[in-house]
């Protein structure tokens, strides 16, 4: 019997890329294009069984077992830092982690700096590596409001392609990492199925453009 | 029907391990559940997580909850005149979730062995490494590394010590894609990272595995260490379970050598973990040599898939004019078929195969569920 990957998807405009990637490299599931709301597809026959989850989910579902494999945003994973093999960097859903404020921000060094994101993780390690005292404002959503409101002096997010920023009035000041779509594999999953993970990367391998 | 024997699957392999620690001669190692603080914040890098329980002793010593096991034998065997000690242990620690960030109680068994470790020690304690996972389940495998091949491969190679840290955990990762970044910018030639990714992406069996590592690290200063490193892993029990791969970099500033994790099929993390621990000896001013392992047994609950359908075997419903001796002579006999929980009132939402109701010290009905 073929060895079955479970593949945990992110949920929108990337997942779709992402299963077009897989598609094309021989792991087909014709199902998953039906309109219903079904969550789980399985080709048995190309060993692959696909779910759709939220983005920010599928380091959890990799890193638990529930999913072999997956693709993540290289933000999640700097993030939750999941115990996983980052096996391929896809290349695709390309952005950044930066630091952004109002255009008229001048760092004062002489007090706390106060930083509004939903990643704490990557802000407090970026300023830690600067020695920096910071004010963590942790938000769900809307992170751009938070400066322009006087809730914080600057805000870590990702940035694609700026306009939001822009028309918020607000400027990168630093680029922290750049980000992208990354192949993950739980550990335990590619002991024992280290085969068909590397069949996989190999046949993704080929497809990613640089 | 429910098991007549109230032993859960982690406390029989308990036993196992305990019964196979001993049968090669290692000694039962009792310790107190509390140690003095000192030595956790002495050898913080050591630990798992960095938090620890702490609490006032009533002397006014600042004492902790055990995070670990290893520094307190370390400690405690320092002393020592004999050779070489060989101890087991099966103990609980206590540790923050990485989930959910708070305390947690985590059950281990494990052995140490101290003193003046040769190369058959080591291959004895990878063997029972073998032997307690293949005493949880037959589908495991342990992972082998030696971390003297990789600093040996990181220093060939001109890895700056700044960006060491940074290396190591794009190996532990196989991110072949941020090594390659991370060369590029620091200068290093293609041929030399060539190496290093051809050591990261290597895994399988001792034989699969060693004579492409042999080939690859020719001139690199690894002929002894890997010479020295197949003559172990080759010698080992069950060679299809165990899977060289160099991935495996756990904890570099106490780890030294060889290094190891095991993992079960059903289960999502290490279940094993362990190596050779000669630089935290060092630390601690003692001039020998360890090696050692510990088994999470709390990561054993995923592995018990026998899930009870029923929280009972037999409910036996009886009345007020039933006598206490009637009512035991009915379960006497329905206990013969497994457990029987004797109430006065059917409890709602319980799960149980049979109901057996008694009024005036007779059977009135029975009522089948399975």
């Amino acid at each position: 019997m073929k060895t079955m990957l479970n593949v945990a998807l992110p949920k929108g405009r990337l997942g779709e890329k992402v299963y077009a990637m897989f598609e094309k490299a021989g792991y087909p599931c014709p199902s998953i294009k039906e309109v219903n709301r079904k969550l789980i597809f399985e080709n048995e026959e190309c060993g692959v069984r696909y779910f759709w989850v939220k983005p920010s989910d599928v380091a959890i579902y990799v890193e638990r077992g529930a999913a072999d494999i997956g693709v993540a945003g290289k933000d999640i994973l700097l993030e939750y830092e999941p115990d996983i093999y980052e096996l391929l960097d896809m290349k695709f859903g390309k952005c950044r982690m930066a630091v952004a404020a109002k255009k008229d921000f001048r760092d004062d060094t002489s007090r706390t700096l106060r930083v509004a994101t939903k990643f704490s993780n990557i802000a407090r390690q970026y300023y830690l590596s600067k020695g920096r005292d910071i004010d963590i404002i942790h938000l769900n959503g809307s992170i751009e409001i938070a400066p322009i409101l006087g809730l914080s002096d600057v805000i870590v997010d990702i940035v694609e392609t700026g306009t939001t920023l822009k028309e918020n009035d607000l400027e990168v000041f630093d680029t922290i990492v750049p980000i992208s779509a990354r192949f993950i594999a739980n550990k335990s999953s590619y002991k024992f199925k280290s085969e068909a993970i590397d069949a996989l990367v190999s046949d993704l391998e080929k497809l990613v453009e640089d | 029907m429910t098991s007549n024997l109230p032993l859960k699957a982690n406390e029989n392999i308990i036993f196992s391990l305990r019964a196979l620690y001993n049968s090669y001669g290692y000694s039962h190692y009792k310790m107190s559940k509390f140690e003095e603080y000192d030595l956790y914040s002495k050898n913080k890098d050591f630990l798992v997580s960095d938090s620890v329980i702490t609490f006032t002793d009533t002397n006014g010593k600042l004492m902790a909850l055990k995070p670990d096991v290893t520094l307190s034998i370390v400690k405690n065997t320092k002393d020592t005149d004999k050779a070489i000690e060989k101890l087991y242990y099966n103990e609980n620690v206590y540790r923050v979730s990485k989930s959910t960030h708070t305390f947690k109680e985590i059950m281990q068994a494990g052995l140490e062995c101290i003193g003046d470790v040769d190369d058959y020690c080591i291959f004895e304690v990878l063997s029972l490494a073998l032997k307690s996972l293949f005493t949880i389940s037959e589908n495991s495998v342990l992972d082998i590394s030696n971390l003297a091949v990789l600093k040996q491969v990181v220093d060939y190679i001109g890895i700056p010590d700044s960006e060491r840290a940074d290396v190591i955990r794009c190996i532990g990762e196989k991110n072949l894609h941020e090594l390659s970044q991370k060369c590029k910018e620091l200068g290093i030639p293609e041929e030399k990272f060539n190496i290093l990714k051809g050591i990261v992406s290597l895994h399988g069996t001792p034989k699969k595995v060693f004579p492409k590592a042999e080939e690859l690290l020719k001139g690199t200063g690894c002929d002894e260490i890997i010479e020295n490193f197949k003559k172990i892993a080759t010698a080992l029990p069950n060679q299809q379970a165990v899977n060289v791969d160099f991935s495996v970099v756990d904890n570099v500033h106490y780890y030294n050598g060889i290094v190891f994790k095991g993992f079960i099929q059903g289960v999502p993390n290490s279940v094993l973990s362990g190596g050779q621990y000669d630089k935290l000896l060092k630390k601690m001013k003692l001039k020998k040599s360890a090696i050692g392992f510990a088994v999470y047994l709390d990561m054993l609950e995923l592995l018990n898939t026998n899930n009870n359908d029923y929280d009972v075997d037999t409910v036996l419903v009886y009345d007020s004019e039933t006598t206490f001796s009637e009512i035991e002579a009915q379960t006497e006999i329905l206990r013969m078929k497994g457990s029987v929980l004797a109430l006065c009132q059917l409890p709602k939402n319980i799960r149980c195969r049979k109901i057996v109701t008694v009024k005036k010290g007779e059977v009135i009905s029975i009522e089948n569920n399975a």
